[in-house]
């Protein structure tokens, strides 16, 4: 695997722990009845959909460069 | 004399070397990491109810942490892409950035995290003596809501001697009756200038918040600083390809610091990725 698909997987990866932040932080907000959690959440999920965004933006640079290794 | 293979592919693997060596290498790092993961895992499971420590670290330094090593696996990335593109300006740009960031983590951890918690104390009362510290303890209301009982006082060591600790509280233990204290704190709460003096024959273990304290130190310790070395080693070889050195190499054969780059790049998204574990491992869960 090449370091575009490897920084393609990170992506997902990262973008996957940004979204499971979001959720304890909703989680740990119901449960425990912490507002400020839900500050914390608010960011990761924009955190996450930042991600999607770039991974989107990275995968067809790539492809319109031809960097295919 | 000539190393063959450094750009071209090898006919019998289709691969340049460095390639299939970093990947050796990379397996051989997921059989350590992942016995380190699957320790700490198999430690938790079998932990008796209430004793493994719980949101002891600081989650917005974590998370900071976590988005400048995710940014620096994208500065890495783009290094490399300028180097294909053959713009020797911009990748010196990213690989600065590159470095930059891990310096920042590696900063963080050593100066802020670690050293926390190196000045942190607690002991662990035993149990035929939890009843003498219920003040600091608060177990009657934690019962009857159904939590688990605390046996740990934990602050700052004010001073001892032969047979007291005295202790600077955690908010957790200088009020340990407010509901607020059941929860993690978003933003560590400071030690508080209440004093509880502990007498040390109703200890059962005391010590600083070091590899010593408990299986979750040990493992937060190990793994992190396993993590550390890493993310060291990885800055260094950063460095070496970010010198003028590597400018020389650029100007013979531009595709070689390219392939450089992408194996070093290989490297620090793995080491980036097991972060990507460390983290809700042990500052969320």
């Amino acid at each position: 695997m090449s370091l575009k698909g490897f920084h393609i997987v990170f992506i997902i990866f990262s973008t996957l722990l940004a979204l499971g932040v979001g959720l304890w932080c909703v989680w740990v907000d119901l449960v425990e009845g912490a507002p400020i959690y839900l500050a914390g959440a608010i960011a990761s999920f924009v955190a996450a959909v930042a991600l999607i965004v770039y991974g989107v933006w990275f995968y067809r640079k790539m492809k319109r460069l031809r960097i295919i290794t | 004399m000539e190393i063959p293979y450094t750009v071209s592919t090898r006919p019998d693997t289709g691969l340049w070397n460095a390639k299939i060596g970093i990947w050796l290498f990379l397996a051989s790092e997921v059989m350590l990491f992942g016995a380190l993961f699957s320790a700490y895992i198999f430690l938790r499971i079998d932990a008796a109810p209430g004793t493994w420590p719980h949101g002891l670290l600081n989650v917005p330094v974590g998370t900071m942490n976590t988005a400048i090593l995710i940014l620096s696996s994208v500065t890495v990335v783009l290094a490399w892409a300028a180097l294909k593109m053959r713009r020797y300006r911009a990748y010196w740009w990213y690989m600065l950035a590159t470095i930059t960031c891990g310096v920042i983590f590696l900063t963080v951890k050593l100066a802020y995290e670690w050293p926390q918690k190196f000045e942190h104390f607690g002991a662990y009362i035993k149990p035929e003596a939890l009843a003498k510290y219920e003040q600091y303890l608060g177990n009657e209301r934690r019962i009857e809501k159904g939590f688990e009982p605390r046996i740990e006082i934990t602050g700052h060591l004010h001073s001892q001697n032969a047979k007291e600790y005295e202790v600077a509280l955690d908010p957790v233990n200088a009020d340990p009756d407010n509901p607020v204290m059941d929860r993690p704190h978003f933003f560590p709460l400071p030690v508080t200038d209440k004093i509880a003096t502990i007498e040390k024959a109703d200890v059962q273990r005391a010590t600083m918040f070091l590899p010593t304290h408990s299986a979750y130190f040990a493992s937060y310790f190990t793994i992190t600083g396993l993590h550390g070395l890493h993310v060291l080693g990885g800055v260094i070889v950063f460095i070496y390809m970010w010198l003028p050195v590597s400018k020389k190499l650029y100007q013979r054969n531009p595709e070689h610091l390219a392939n450089r780059v992408e194996v070093s790049g290989l490297f620090w998204h793995f080491v980036d990725l097991v972060w990507i574990f460390v983290f809700p491992l042990f500052y969320l869960l």
